[in-house]
């Protein structure tokens, strides 16, 4: 390949990824709305509890503290992962990943831990429209979580086979975006749902 | 164990009514015909590797074009039963469907004419000509089309799978209303395959719709700034903007539903401290502005139809991109509208009143901006100014109609009445549906490198507008003489049945208009040498799609042109073509990946309609495993290097040479008294007769 060949390759490449990249923020955003109308249903149908508990009664509001805290972690952790990525640092890269990926199982954990408590009081998702509004919305972050913990489990382990060539570092790129998404997404439920219920 | 492998399904899920039983026979019909005429040509590697994998967007627009037309069949035919049963079910006649019947009847029509019908068909004039338009070769990610389509797919067989198993579909009306639409009053399957065929193709729609955006803004030929993009990509662009916008959000709501339906959720019920009105906001805020995705790449259509048949650049250029950005903004703060009778309040509904009304404002900017490129122009009356001449009829109509259904008070008295079918048919008929005719006459010597004939295209045009009137007048009458709106008999009294008569009337008028629209289509297959289009630009165009040969080669541009103005190849041809300097090309490679996936899309809906709950679960961890390994495939290109493309282009230029000398050109466009003779020899040769 001659020289001027070469640098219309790039190129075709670099545009390429940067519509990827656009593309991805588009995409970032229909999902965002996906959590509005969830949202926008749980304010409806905040004080709809009918017979069963409110908020009040059922959340714990330290181990909601203590996953935003492991949640906000890992943002940092994939983000220090992704600058020794770019650096083409690939062992320290994949402990930083490593580390993001048991932070999200131990975000994950706690919220099955919570919803484990409330169904053992006795209450599920059809006690009330509060208990069906808050178990949708914080479960479908959590099932977001579990799509993003898949997503980071198997590049990493393409990235450890493949090294970190430049379609590596798109896809982690893209894939830190997704965390820090659900990242922000959470601090939203965080407040709406737990900090509300208190206040 | 039985109830864990198949779920519900059992010997009654069969097909034993006689609808179901037809359905059923003419689907494996038209499979067996299918499977046959490819066997026996030998076109099944064809088939897979040529189009089925295609990530073309022209192959994918094509292909959305023959299911939506196929779709517009289907849902054509339910029309023509629901005429049927109106005009007969009035005093001791009961006519001929039952109540259920009637209303899974008239719930399908809606479905398929909007999601399955004007989307596809949308979709697939936004596939061919937006790339072309925007002097792209593919587009941003040739694999979420392919998904998108396929999905879409899925959605379609999913709508028809009730006729195969259950026999029988929502009778909700085609939004599936709550608490209507919950376990309590609709305990059936019909409504679980309603939310599963809109949840799959209306995820398609939104991969669809992120494409085309990431398209239009980054794919663009150099020099194109978006004040110079063709107007029917700034159609697409808002309308695709739009579905960017609202169709998670009925993804979301269509997952609530299903919550309720199959977890026992509180969201829409009416116990449990649900709220049903929730629902019917949640579905019309998508459900509106739904409306105006299908309408605004019609009116881009409509700007490039008037703009090249006046011979004059379109007037007002910039007022008419702010129009559509106006009714694309606009149309997002209306959905209260569909239901002032709610009970929110004077104040609410006169907000949601008067936002209505101004939408009248930039669309009338649209329709004055047209006026004015006609103003003056030097027109030709080919069949696609034909079609915007009937829909400025049946438009109008309908807008103004709607200005009189914004008025909250006139609402009440007119809410769900045949008043209200009348209006909406008149905007999705003249706006939307005209919009793809015309659009279709227009950019059909590009799909298929030679036009359509224009006589029977012609009469086409008049049937459909007589049709119409003739069909949907009678409607706005009977809806203010006080009939409601899905009503499968009335009481004789009501005097209504004359109308009813001539409304089917109306119907059969239009069902012969299609009748002339394939007979256009087949007349023209049988002349194409005749209608070829040699030059690539049969009606002296002006923008890009009309600088390349017809039918567009598979890299569309052998060179990315450099854009100046808005009409670059008005101007390219003033200028002169030089000899251009070939490059190599990247393309993307075909894939199977989008089929894969959209198969195991049907099956999670087809498990959860039946409670099959081993089936989702292996089907998404199915879908999971084909993104992964696709994701990973690094190698999606493949080049043609410049000398191929050279040769190619000339090859091209070769080939419509040598049909040019074969052939004598000079023969009129065939006329319907030749086409039916020529059909009814080719009949009687069928049997043998000669004549």
């Amino acid at each position: 390949m001659t020289h001027a060949e070469l640098a219309v390759d790039t190129e075709h490449e670099e545009a390429a990824n940067d519509r990827t990249m656009f593309g991805f923020w588009v995409y970032l955003m229909t999902d965002l709305l996906m959590f509005a109308v969830l949202f926008a249903v749980y304010a409806v149908l905040k004080n709809s509890t009918v017979d069963g508990p409110s908020g009040r009664d059922i959340f714990n509001p330290t181990l909601a503290l203590a996953g935003t805290l492991v949640l906000l972690v890992s943002s940092f952790t994939v983000g220090i992962g992704m600058i020794k990525a770019r650096l083409g640092i690939k062992k320290q890269a994949l402990i930083w990943f490593g580390l993001t990926f048991i932070l999200g199982l131990a975000f994950l954990g706690i919220t099955m831990y919570e919803f484990y408590e409330i169904i053992h009081k006795g209450y599920n998702l059809g006690t009330s429209a509060f208990l069906s509004a808050f178990f949708i919305l914080v479960g479908t972050h959590g099932l977001h979580i579990i799509s993003g913990l898949i997503w980071l489990g198997v590049i990493m382990v393409y990235v450890m086979k493949r090294g970190l060539n430049k379609h590596m570092i798109r896809k982690l790129t893209l894939l830190s975006l997704f965390w820090h998404f659900l990242d922000i997404v959470w601090i939203f439920i965080f407040s709406v749902v737990y900090l509300m219920a208190f206040v | 164990m039985r109830e864990f492998f198949i779920g519900k399904l059992d010997g009654s899920s069969l097909p034993h009514e006689y609808h179901t039983i037809l359905g059923t026979i003419s689907f494996f019909a038209m499979i067996l015909a299918a499977v046959g005429i490819l066997t026996y040509t030998k076109r099944w590697k064809w088939l897979w590797n040529d189009w089925l994998t295609s990530v073309d967007p022209k192959k994918i627009g094509i292909m959305y074009f023959i299911v939506g037309a196929f779709m517009l069949i289907r849902g054509g035919i339910d029309v023509i039963m629901m005429w049927v049963q109106q005009a007969m079910a009035s005093g001791t006649s009961d006519g001929y469907l039952s109540a259920q019947h009637y209303q899974e009847i008239f719930t399908a029509h809606g479905n398929i004419m909007v999601f399955f019908v004007a989307m596809a068909l949308i979709f697939g004039l936004i596939n061919y000509i937006v790339p072309l338009q925007i002097g792209a070769r593919d587009l941003a990610s040739p694999f979420l089309n392919t998904l998108g389509f396929w999905l879409y797919v899925a959605g379609v067989a999913m709508v028809n799978m009730f006729f195969l198993l259950g026999g029988e579909y929502a009778a909700t009306g085609w939004l599936a209303v709550a608490p209507l639409s919950g376990k309590e009053f609709s305990p059936g399957i019909g409504v679980d395959y309603w939310i599963w065929s809109l949840q799959i193709s209306g995820i398609g729609t939104t991969l669809g719709a992120i494409n085309f955006v990431m398209t239009i803004l980054k794919m663009r030929a150099p020099g194109m700034s978006l004040l110079k993009m063709p107007l029917f990509t700034w159609g697409s662009l808002c309308s695709m903007m739009m579905a960017v916008t609202v169709f998670p959000l009925l993804t979301a709501t269509l997952f609530l539903l299903f919550f309720d339906r199959y977890f026992g959720t509180h969201f829409f019920t009416t116990d449990g401290g649900g709220n049903p009105m929730m629902y019917t906001n949640l579905i019309w805020m998508w459900g509106h502005p739904e409306v105006y995705i299908l309408m605004l790449p019609s009116f881009g259509v409509f700007s490039e139809v008037v703009s090249t048949f006046s011979r004059r650049p379109i007037a007002f250029y910039k007022s008419n991109v702010l129009g559509m950005i106006g009714v694309s903004v606009l149309a997002m703060f209306v959905w209260l509208h569909h239901f002032f009778t709610m009970g929110a309040g004077a104040e609410v509904n006169s907000a949601f009143g008067v936002a209505t009304m101004l939408i009248a404002i930039p669309t009338s900017v649209l329709v004055f901006s047209w006026i004015a490129t006609i103003y003056k122009g030097k027109i030709r009356f080919t069949t696609p100014m034909l079609w915007f001449l009937g829909f400025i009829a049946v438009f109008t109509l309908g807008g103004i109609s709607g200005v009189l259904l914004a008025i909250p008070p006139v609402d009440f008295q007119l809410h769900n009445s045949l008043f209200l079918v009348a209006h909406f048919h008149s905007t999705v008929i003249g706006g939307v549906l005209f919009g793809i005719f015309a659009g279709f006459n227009y950019w059909f010597p590009k799909f298929a490198g030679f036009r359509l004939n224009e006589r029977i295209g012609r009469y086409a045009v008049f049937a459909w507008i007589i049709g119409f009137f003739v069909a949907f007048m009678p409607l706005y009458i009977l809806g203010l003489m006080g009939a409601t709106r899905r009503l499968e008999r009335y009481d004789s009294s009501t005097g209504w049945q004359p109308f009813f008569i001539i409304a089917l009337i109306g119907g059969l008028i239009i069902c012969v208009a299609v009748a002339l629209q394939v007979a256009q289509i087949i007349a023209s297959f049988m002349q194409k040498r005749r209608l070829l289009d040699v030059t690539g630009d049969p009606w002296d165009g002006r923008t890009l799609e009309w600088s390349i040969p017809s039918p567009a080669p598979s890299y569309n541009f052998a060179v990315i042109p450099k854009v100046s103005s808005r009409d670059p190849f008005f101007d390219m041809k003033e200028a002169g073509i030089k000899k251009p300097i070939y490059k190599d090309i990247h393309m993307p490679k075909s894939t199977g990946v989008g089929i894969y996936i959209s198969i195991f899309a049907f099956l999670i809906g087809f498990g959860f309609v039946w409670e099959i709950v081993w089936l989702p679960v292996v089907s998404i961890i199915g879908i999971i495993i084909t993104l992964i390994i696709k994701t990973f495939n690094e190698d999606s290109e493949y080049t043609i290097p410049a000398a191929v493309v050279e040769k190619m282009e000339e090859y091209e230029a070769d080939k419509i040479n040598t049909i040019l000398k074969s052939d004598d050109r000079y023969k009129e466009d065939m006329g319907l008294k030749e086409f039916i003779r020529i059909l009814i020899t080719w009949a009687l040769g069928l049997v043998g007769i000669k004549r």
